[in-house]
């Protein structure tokens, strides 16, 4: 057992990005899955001691990191981050995106109130967003979602461990009504499924 | 009103600068207006509000600010809800069977401020990861030691324009008659790869040394195109004419992401 969390460890160490616990099963297809889920919950136990790393859950897969505490330490090893900031703009974008996927341009745009066809491109160009299908209406525009990049770059495990928006009620002067937690289910044509047999509107 | 029109639109004036690039749009600037007499969002007395939009809408013309479609649309918006406020009802003494004509307004500022919310949490989640430090990968520049060189990802047309003074330098060197040089995009890709593996960045020119003929060019830099939209390779430039790089990515594994 201690021996298959030693190897879990320094498989999540040494990947460039997070590892599930399928990939772990898979890359440790001796072990019976049952054990391999076991030594990473001991790991993640083992991790919650006082130290300088933690092991985080993103985008579905495990990550060994410094604790942000020490983030103005580990910073000075580094002259710069090469991640880009996003602007206002972008994260508002990409606020709608993620808590209403999947969502067409002209939706966001109304919900906005400006025009986001650039914002847009930017975002997929970012790799925060792409495209996810087409809604059938009338012009079938592209419907987009986030993507993997994005729960990464936020540090979300999935959509569901997006910020609730209720909490920041106290942030704004006064309640938000309660439509943007539940998105709304819309029927998503597969991106590169038939074009024929749809029905006209 | 309680305030004189014109002290509403020097108060404006005052804070300008800043509030002008904040007010994306016209939402944006509403919400300002509504925060900043602090009225109440769903009782919102349409008549100042409208003003004192218009009024911003002017200084914006004033100052040759180009004003986007979408400030004139919301414009109107206002005008058609101010006006329809005006008009007497059919029996007030009765429940108004009517929708408040603010009310379609009133939903989309609340929904665009919870959007608005949702960003700053998603932001702030951003910065706690980002305090998050994982081994040395692309998100880190360099190593303390030498100063990072300041590059910015390239266009088409820089990449386009670098191109053209290959071929340019390569019109004026001496020319030797060499049989012609055929080589596919696919295999030209492979050895630019390769060449990339060994170094991880190169030179743009560099991309063209073991190339001699035009036909040869033309697909080393198809190649190019092709190696960047394949996400294969990212191109940097330092600064807005500098010299142009090639970093070969790292490969991703697309299997987590089905």
């Amino acid at each position: 057992m201690s021996e298959l969390k030693a190897i879990i460890e320094a498989l999540i160490f040494a990947s460039p990005e997070p590892v599930t616990l399928k990939a772990l099963q898979k890359l440790l297809d001796t072990e019976p899955p049952e054990d391999v889920k076991a030594a990473v919950e001991a790991l993640k136990q083992d991790y919650d001691r006082p130290g300088g790393l933690q092991v985080v859950e993103v985008a579905g897969g495990f990550e060994i990191v410094t604790r942000p505490e020490l983030h103005e330490w580990v910073r000075r090893l580094f002259h710069e981050r090469t991640t880009q900031k996003l602007s206002v703009a972008a994260l508002e974008t990409l606020a709608v995106v993620a808590y209403r996927q999947p969502v067409t341009g002209p939706e966001i745009t109304e919900i906005r109130g400006v025009n986001t066809a650039g914002v847009l491109s930017t975002l997929v160009e970012r790799r925060m967003i792409k495209v996810v299908g087409r809604k059938q209406v009338v012009g079938r525009p592209f419907l987009y979602g986030t993507t993997r990049e994005f729960l990464e770059r936020f540090g979300l495990n999935d959509l569901s461990d997006l910020p609730k928006v209720e909490d920041a009620s106290e942030l704004l002067g006064f309640d938000l009504p309660d439509t943007i937690s539940t998105p709304t289910p819309q029927t998503a044509l597969p991106f590169d499924g038939s074009d024929g047999g749809e029905s006209v509107h | 009103m309680d305030e004189p029109r014109q002290l509403d639109f020097e108060s404006i004036l005052e804070d300008y600068p800043v509030r002008l690039q904040i007010f994306e749009g016209p939402l944006d600037l509403l919400l300002h207006l509504i925060k900043k007499h602090e009225v109440d969002i769903y009782d919102i007395p349409i008549a100042l509000v409208t003003q004192q939009y218009l009024d911003y809408l002017d200084l914006m013309q004033e100052l040759d600010l180009e004003v986007a479609g979408e400030f004139l649309v919301m414009a109107a918006t206002l005008i058609h809800i101010k006006s329809r406020t005006l008009l007497p009802r059919p029996d007030p003494t009765q429940e108004d069977p009517e929708e408040d004509p603010r009310e379609a307004l009133v939903r989309r500022l609340l929904e665009h401020q919870k959007f608005k919310a949702a960003a700053e949490l998603l932001h702030e989640r951003e910065i706690q990861r980002g305090a998050q430090w994982g081994r040395p990968d692309g998100r880190v520049a360099d190593i303390v030691g030498e100063a990072p060189e300041p590059e910015i990802e390239v266009d088409l047309f820089s990449l386009m324009a670098a191109f053209r003074q290959v071929l340019e330098r390569a019109r004026q060197r001496p020319q030797v008659p060499l049989p012609p040089e055929q080589i596919s995009i696919e295999t030209r890709i492979a050895q630019l790869l390769a060449r990339l593996s060994e170094t991880e960045a190169c030179g743009f020119e560099q991309l063209f040394e073991d190339v001699e003929t035009r036909g040869g060019m033309i697909v080393t830099f198809l190649a190019l195109l092709e190696m960047i939209r394949m996400r294969k390779v990212r191109v940097f430039q330092q600064g807005n004419f500098g010299p142009i790089r090639v970093y070969r990515r790292a490969p991703m594994s697309e299997s987590a992401n089905a």
